[in-house]
């Protein structure tokens, strides 16, 4: 096998048969899942848990991102939530003892306007306030950090500086979902691959169970993790969530020499771009704009997106897109997730993550947990209500600074 | 070294080098058929292993033969042309992008037809022919230099004549109907919804562009894809000289090259004899033919044939000298060592089933080949030929045929006649196939999987050992499939080996799912011409080339150019704009407003239909005035703001923000047609028709009765928030009177073509100062009016800006009224606009600070007041300020807060966020 | 690359329309007598089905018409199309 990456261990995870009933079952096995069940088991003693998961385990989403790893996001309930999960990936290979690639490369994210300046700089200093890393840096800074970003003026969007986080980075997506699997495997959580929930049953306002492609399991509680398709699960429970369900996509490049040091964003000239560890180009940009659970986009998406890569990366031009996929993301109004109770007593819900769920992975499933295991949220998610939708009370993460990758 | 090229091969010399060694080969070949016929047997390090490696293949399966040459960072020996003068080096696994800027162009082509083919064989050339013939518009893709699929490998005859002959003499008579479009060197490589294919075509370094796109819609589809040879995992199968049967045989037939002397040939089934037979005529010594199969077929002349025999082992390190068999089911294996310097291989064939299976179609595992074929399918496509398992000629010929006429029909055409295709020599009823993926053995340590990732059966059983029960797990885990080739060859051997390791058939198994683009496709190549100028459009206004000449840098604005500020020799940008907006407080200056969208709203519910979009009341609003007014989302957050001009009863003329120019007009549009179409209503974005000239100062009345000799320009005549038509400069003009700077003000309004006209007129008066925007942001925060999108952000209401009194307590509703009433958004510490002065009036706060309550910053996370929305220097106030949406401002006024920068707590005192002339004493001049 | 019948252009290729998500979310006739959480419901709340979906396009490249269609969002099919009222 190639030497480029680590030895996996030689045991993951064993399949069990489902049992009749759970203490909890947490719908999805992906990395929101995943790292819920390893943290109820951990953090709370709570191991009778089974995780189902329609196909393969961590094979939606989890297994589609582009694994950008950052928390400078603009406001404080952002900040809180996404900074913790960063304090927990920073610990995470040795906590679940596997080599999960973690890589604190740096994250820039470009600004290409007046106005994207003045957007980068308010939120390089409500991170500061909030206890996470982040600089400005000038054009020729950028060019230090990233030798290969064309910092020209001569170019129709040139680069006015960027926001830099050297703490974040990238981590290998299928060895976080592993890691997690295994760890909350060995302390007893059942994975159940090829189960797909094809409803919550629900009597006296309180969830019973979930009818499965492998029968009727009942549960004291059922935590949806199911990113796109969590509409269709909730709705069978009677639950709307403010969630709209679209193609993402995202491709990777031919395996190169090392080029890229980091992790540049783009969002005016619409791309992000790293290179994983075994030398592969690994990009993304935009959803597609309409609704769909087809996990496929379009191609002019990509065809844009090659376009502005190569407006930030002219030595680009000759590599080679190898592969394209998409994945199908869940968007909220405020492009911030939802995580917490719902009416449904005993029913929970972690869902509107769109295009930023992996970097959060270990820190929602840390409150995710816990608010399985209270029944009330944990400080870090209890702004991310269903309620805020009534109040006003929004997050929003589209508006002025935030890029919602 | 010796040349393979086989004797009386013409063919005019090429010459080239590999690994800094000088060569020859001829046109027509491929830096692999060069390579192979200079006898050149290993062309690569594997990349993990560092294991010798040969040419594997023939084309666009090949794993093992990468190169790099020129800027190209990654291409592989089989596809890559043979140019003189080609310079080339092998690569271990991984690409080197070169520091040498591309200098290729790239284009894209939008094309449209009834019926598209892909595949230019046998079954792609009958199906497009008959799709031609019913008059269909056809299109016929076909990814090689040299068309016909496999019969230039095979030799094959067809109608009589050679098959390539035939191919090619067919396609010329195709190309020549004024419907049918023969696209060459033309890989389809992305098959999306609703019949959209994407393709790439090679026009080579001669053609205006290297590479285009094709983006084509087709009615149908006809896949015709043929399949390509599988391998068989066993020990020492990566050896150079290790081949597949059919790509040695294409380099006999194709290019005249003899891939070694004396041939070892495992196969599991007839197709492998045909190859051997090739092989032996142009002259390699077929040493045995090893078959998987009981009943073995006809040898070649000379060949021994052992039925049911397996390859146990492969002898030489640096190539194939030695081939170890056995007779596969026997306790006592009769392990027998025949010398030889190739090994042919073939597993039987999978049909090119990714571009059905990326149009959505379902794959069935068919027993008779082993393999998956095409099932189920929604989109308009049909499958012909060896892409859905059919291995004959005349069998592919027939069934393509038929395709084509099924496709031609469905897309609406009449078949009138029957094509009737070209007549093929007899083939023997082919014996079925055996079905061996792998060769069983106690150590599968180098039963290679994937060759390009070193991939071996042993890490797969690794995989399943480890709990991993999917083949996406396993691809994974092993990395299997995912090198440049995209497990083109791998693929379905790592199913069938998971299903080995297992025990479950391949049918349930099935395969990793197949994504695009089937073969890798350059960056530049996508990104075709929307690079550097034209990645987006530039919008300039008709002043531009003056603000060019006065040497202005440009701030772009959405996609438009606007003059920043204009400074003089000597000048920086401060300086510049300190002395702009002296001019304007002082004197007169004047800005390029054209920028500004403008709609012109028509129709007799035209102020009803004001008054629903706008937060405060425009029906009002008598003929001859004009109107702030700010447009909120239904969230009730500020989405737009500015001017409403009064034209008529009927008529307004609306402006906004320039880079909300196009938001606001769809805005209006989907509320107008989707919401209340029962209003009559027309709106028409006119923001190119007018170019606008801000003329602000306390002399702008003069400089404007000097321009307007017709206009009454005093304030009774001409007062503020009103419009006149009039002549400026000798221009027809609408003039209004309304003010961004707080100063005595009008905009000029002309006609785009005459913007230049005034703009020199307006300059030719000597008194006044061109000012760009930035000096424009700073007058109009001196007066505490807010920029959309910079003072706000998408979470501001109208009364978080102080501008209450731009929301009408009288109509009944407008868009984002009852937001309002949120319990969010009537909190009374919601953040407020207001004003800002540094301690120490020389420190110009950096836009986007943050503000806090204490003197010294207590440890994270800090909750935040606020931030500098604006921050100026004012060449009118005594201190630098700045706006800020602060937590409950409005009742801070004369706090001091502050900002944390760097170590430092700056501290600023909080004021109203109009800071000059609050009373509004100037702008009647 | 969606092909999307324009009920006034004839079939166009995705990239000329806008999306304008869910179709017949009227705005509500009297905003001020709902409670917030009905409120709430038309500002943030839209089916989001797997499956059949009348949505709303904008052919913003075209005739710049609203139309409405309905598609299968599992496919991407596009079923059958009306024109707004």
């Amino acid at each position: 096998m190639t030497r480029d990456v680590p030895e996996h261990p030689d045991w993951l995870w064993s399949s069990p048969e489902p049992k009749r009933s759970y203490d909890v079952v947490i719908v999805g096995g992906g990395g929101h899942g995943l790292a819920t069940a390893y943290y109820l088991a951990k953090n709370h003693g709570i191991t009778d848990v089974a995780v189902l998961e329609r196909g393969w385990l961590a094979g939606g989403n989890m297994a589609r991102n582009t694994t950008i790893i950052r928390s400078n996001y603009l406001w404080d309930e952002s900040a809180g939530i996404y900074e913790h999960a960063l304090k927990l990936w920073e610990g995470l290979e040795d906590d679940l003892g596997y080599p999960i690639l973690f890589s604190q490369r740096g994250v820039l994210n470009l600004a290409h306007s007046l106005q994207d300046v003045r957007d980068s700089v308010r939120r390089v200093h409500a991170n500061r306030l909030n206890g996470v890393d982040a600089e400005w840096l000038t054009p020729e800074e950028v060019k230090e950090v990233c030798p290969i970003v064309n910092v020209s003026p001569d170019v129709r969007y040139p680069v006015l500086g960027a926001t830099y986080q050297p703490r974040a980075g990238i981590a290998k997506h299928d060895y976080v979902a592993w890691g997690f699997a295994r760890a909350a495997a060995a302390m007893g959580v059942h994975l159940i691959e090829n189960c797909e929930v094809t409803g919550v049953e629900v009597a006296d306002g309180r969830v019973q169970a979930v009818q499965t492609t492998r029968g009727r399991i009942a549960a004291g509680t059922v935590a949806l993790s199911a990113a796109g398709h969590s509409s269709v699960v909730a709705a069978t429970a009677g639950v709307e969530l403010p969630v709209q369900t679209h193609p993402l996509q995202a491709l990777v490049s031919e395996l190169l020499e090392p080029v890229h040091p980091t992790v540049v964003m783009s969002n005016a000239v619409h791309v992000y771009v790293s290179q994983a560890h075994k030398g592969e180009l690994v990009m993304g940009a935009g959803i597609d704009p309409y609704n769909s659970y087809r996990q496929r986009g379009a191609f002019h998406i990509i065809e844009r997106q090659m376009s502005a890569a190569l407006e930030l990366f002219p030595i680009f031009a000759r590599a080679h897109v190898l592969r394209t996929w998409a994945g199908i993301v869940d968007v909220t109004p405020d492009a911030s997730p939802v995580v917490g109770t719902t009416p449904v007593d005993g029913l929970l819900v972690n869902c509107g993550w769109g295009t930023g769920g992996f970097k959060a992975t270990p820190g929602v499933g840390w409150c995710y947990a816990h608010t399985i295991a209270h029944g009330e949220p944990h400080p870090l998610n209890a702004p991310f209500s269903l309620e805020r939708f009534t109040t006003g009370a929004l997050v929003d993460e589209h508006g002025a600074a935030a890029v919602a990758h | 070294m010796t040349s393979r090229r086989m004797t009386g091969w013409q063919g005019e010399p090429v010459r080239f080098r590999f690994d800094g060694r000088d060569y020859e080969g001829v046109r027509g070949d491929t830096l692999a058929s060069a390579l192979l016929a200079n006898g050149v047997r290993t062309v690569a390090a594997s990349p993990a292993l560092g294991r010798p490696r040969g040419i594997y293949a023939a084309w666009t399966e090949e794993p093992n033969a990468l190169v790099r040459y020129g800027v190209e960072p990654m291409a592989q020996a089989t596809t890559l042309d043979l140019a003189e003068g080609l310079d080339a080096t092998s690569l271990r696994g991984r690409g080197r992008l070169s520091e040498e800027p591309d200098t290729g162009r790239y284009d894209a082509v939008y094309a449209h037809c009834d019926v598209l083919v892909v595949g230019a064989g046998p079954a792609g050339i009958a199906a497009a022919t008959a799709a031609a013939e019913t008059g269909a518009r056809v299109i016929i893709a076909d990814d090689r230099p040299i068309a016909g699929g496999s019969l230039p490998d095979t030799a094959e005859t067809v109608g009589g004549v050679p098959g390539a002959e035939w191919a090619a003499a067919t396609l010329a008579a195709l190309d020549d109907r004024p419907d049918v479009r023969v696209l060459s060197r033309t890989s389809v490589f992305g098959y999306y919804d609703d019949n959209h294919l994407v393709a790439v075509e090679r026009r080579g370094v001669d053609a205006y562009s290297r590479e285009r796109v094709w983006r084509i819609r087709a009615r149908r589809v006809v896949l015709a894809t043929g399949a390509h040879e599988r391998p068989i995992a066993f020990a020492g199968n990566d050896r150079p000289g290790v081949m597949l049967a059919a790509s040695a045989r294409a380099y006999v037939n194709r290019h005249g090259v003899l891939p070694g002397e004396r041939a070892v040939v495992f196969t599991t089934n007839d197709s492998a004899y045909a190859a051997a037979r090739d092989l032996a005529a142009a002259g390699v010594e077929i040493a045995a033919i090893v078959d998987t199969r009981e009943t073995a077929g006809p040898a070649p002349d000379g060949a021994e044939v052992l039925a049911g025999h397996v390859v146990t082992a492969v002898g030489g390190e640096e190539g194939v000298t030695s081939v170890t068999v056995s007779a596969s089911d026997r306790e006592d294996r009769d392990d027998r060592e025949i010398e030889a310097d190739l090994l042919l291989v073939s597993g039987g064939w999978n049909p090119l089933v990714h571009l059905f299976s990326q149009a959505g179609g379902e794959l069935r595992h068919d027993d008779g080949i082993g393999s998956f074929v095409p099932g189920s399918v929604r989109q308009a496509v049909e499958v012909a030929g060896a892409a859905r398992g059919v291995f004959t000629l005349a069998g592919c010929l027939e069934d393509g045929a038929a395709a084509g006429a099924r496709a031609a029909e469905a897309a609406g055409f009449r078949v009138e006649s029957v094509f009737e295709t070209p007549g093929t020599p007899a083939e023997e009823p082919a014996a079925p196939a055996g079905h061996l993926w792998l060769v069983p053995s106690a150590d599968y340590g180098t039963h290679f999987v994937d060759l390009q990732r070193d991939v071996t059966v042993a890490d797969v059983m690794k995989a399943t050992g480890a709990g991993l029960r999917s083949v996406e797990h396993v691809k994974r885990y092993t990395t299997a499939g995912t090198a440049h080739d995209q497990g083109k060859l791998s693929g379905v051997l790592t199913s069938a080996v998971v299903g080995h390791a297992l025990g479950l058939p391949l049918a349930d198994l099935g395969t990793t799912t197949f994504r695009a683009p089937y073969v890798p496709v350059g960056f530049a190549t996508l990104a075709g011409r929307d690079r550097g100028a034209l990645h987006d459009p530039v919008r300039t206004t008709s002043l531009h080339e003056w603000h060019v000449v006065y040497g202005a840098p440009f701030e772009n604005v959405g996609q438009w150019k606007r003059p920043w500020y204009y400074p003089r020799a000597g000048e920086d940008m401060e300086a510049a704009v300190l002395r702009e907006c002296h001019a304007v407080r002082t004197a007169v200056g004047a800005m390029d407003a054209s920028t500004l969208g403008k709609i012109d709203v028509q129709g007799p519910d035209a102020a009803e239909f004001l008054d629903r979009i706008y937060t405060n009341m425009m029906s009002t609003l008598k003929v001859g005035a004009i109107r702030y007014g700010v447009m909120c989302r239904p969230d009730g957050m500020v989405f737009d703001d500015g001017t409403v001009i009064r034209l008529a009863d009927d008529r307004f003329l609306v402006t906004t923000t320039t880079g909300n120019a196009a938001a606001v007009l769809d805005w209006m549009e989907e509320w107008l047609q989707t919401e209340w179409p029962q209003l009559r209503v027309y709106c028409t974005s006119v923001t190119e028709h007018w170019a606008t000239v801000a003329l602000a100062g306390p002399g702008s009345r003069d400089v404007l009765a000097g321009l307007a000799p017709g206009l009454a320009v005093d304030a009774a005549s001409f007062p503020f928030m009103t419009w006149r038509d009039t002549e400026v400069a000798g221009l027809a003009a609408r003039v209004c009177r309304i003010s961004f700077s707080g100063e005595l003000a009008y905009e000029i309004n002309v006609n785009a073509w005459d913007g230049l006209a005034l703009w020199e007129a307006v300059m030719g008066t000597g008194v006044v100062t061109p000012y760009g925007t930035e000096t424009m942001h700073v007058l109009r925060a001196e007066k505490g009016y807010p920029i959309v999108g910079q003072d706000t952000d998408g979470t501001v209401t109208p009364a978080d800006l102080g501008m209450d009194w731009v929301v009408s307590k009288k109509k009944p509703d407008f868009i984002g009224k009852r937001s309002f009433a949120r319990a969010d958004t009537s909190r009374p510490d919601r953040k407020h606009l207001v004003g800002l002065l540094p301690a120490d009036a020389g420190r110009l706060l950096p836009e986007g600070a943050h503000l806090v309550e204490t003197s010294t910053l207590p440890e994270p996370p800090v909750p935040t007041l606020g931030h500098v929305t604006s921050s100026y220097r004012s060449a009118v106030l005594d201190s630098t300020f700045a706006l800020a949406l602060v937590s409950g401002g409005r009742d801070r006024m004369g706090e001091v807060l502050y900002v944390p920068l760097g170590d430092e707590q700056v501290p600023v005192t909080v004021t109203s966020h109009i800071l000059y002339d609050p009373e509004g004493a100037r702008r009647d001049g | 690359m969606l092909l999307i019948p324009c009920p006034w252009c004839g079939p166009r290729d995705e990239a000329e329309f806008h999306y304008g998500g869910q179709a017949h979310v009227a705005y509500p006739e009297n905003p001020a007598a709902l409670s917030d959480e009905e409120w709430a419901r038309y500002l943030f709340f839209r089916d989001n089905p797997k499956g059949r979906f009348a949505e709303r396009w904008n052919h913003t490249a075209g005739c710049r018409r609203w139309f409405n269609a309905v598609r299968n969002t599992a496919t991407n099919e596009i079923e059958a199309r009306e024109v707004t009222a």
